[in-house]
């Protein structure tokens, strides 16, 4: 009961907060409600037992890359672009086919939950990962030992990405 | 016990949100932002696949998919901010320099 509680607490706050940075005017704004999202889906992941990822996601995502999003969006003045038109002119029809690619996910998922021809996607939890506890430890070990190169290949697109950023952040390019 | 397909609606539901914010905004950061919430609707299905597989490796790719989200968010707002200083708006469809 509680965690079904949680649940559409986290996810409608999820989504809800989500449409208004689609849809609301001040940048600022926007990204207030961007954070509003990723700490519910972050409260998701609590949901999921995630923990680890519950924290990195605060610490990452709320944390640094908001952080980041509200301070350029303070450094280039938003003033003249608050009074332009916010939606370009493909808006209907961007807004019609978004509208038919939901309705074909949801139906995909549809077809799945109801066991249709070849869609077995969803077998029955057979071990969910309550059983398996220690989430940080686990994906410690998993992080170091299976997905060891996977990790240092991340660490050369971070290095990759501080010095793009440097480079683009140079008085003359 | 909340069945996978619930998480799989609400991150549907945000990826289809971000794609309407990406195809229709003219705010660079807004789109950039709509980009973010792509990327969130995906970690969600990753994790909670993982959950009910009992299997941890979509919290692993969730966990690079953050690391790409973070290294996207520098240089895409490094560009903003380069662009702004040379062009003085942030309207993604006065950027047409190399429109046909």
């Amino acid at each position: 009961m509680m965690d079904q509680v949680l649940f559409y607490f986290f996810a409608g706050l999820a989504v809800l907060s989500g449409v208004l940075v689609v849809t609301v005017r001040n940048a600022v704004h926007s990204a207030v409600f961007l954070i509003t999202s990723l700490l519910a889906t972050a409260g998701l992941y609590l949901t999921l037992n995630a923990e680890f990822l519950f924290v990195v996601q605060i610490i990452l995502y709320v944390g640094g890359i908001m952080v980041l999003f509200i301070f350029v969006i303070m450094l280039v003045n938003l003033d003249v672009a608050l009074h332009q038109v916010q939606f370009n002119r493909q808006t209907w029809v961007a807004g019609l086919l978004s509208i038919v690619l939901l309705t074909e996910l949801l139906a995909a998922l549809a077809l799945a939950r109801s066991g249709g021809p070849g869609m077995q996607l969803l077998p029955a939890p057979a071990a969910t990962a309550a059983s398996l506890g220690g989430n940080t430890e686990q994906i410690g070990m998993l992080l170091f030992q299976n997905y060891v190169i996977p990790f240092e290949l991340a660490s050369i697109l971070l290095l990759v990405a501080l010095v793009g950023a440097v480079v683009m952040g140079k008085k003359r390019i | 016990m909340i069945p996978v397909s619930h998480y799989i609606v609400v991150s549907l539901l945000l990826f289809t949100t971000g794609v309407i914010g990406v195809l229709t905004r003219r705010n660079v950061i807004i789109i950039l932002m709509s980009i973010e919430l792509i990327l969130n609707a995906v970690n969600i299905n990753l994790v909670a696949f993982s959950h009910y597989l009992g299997n941890l490796n979509g919290q692993i790719f969730a966990i690079f998919i953050i690391t790409d989200a973070a290294a996207e968010a520098a240089v895409g707002l490094g560009i903003i901010i380069a662009f702004f200083r040379n062009r003085q708006t942030l309207q993604a469809d006065e950027m047409d320099l190399l429109r046909w």
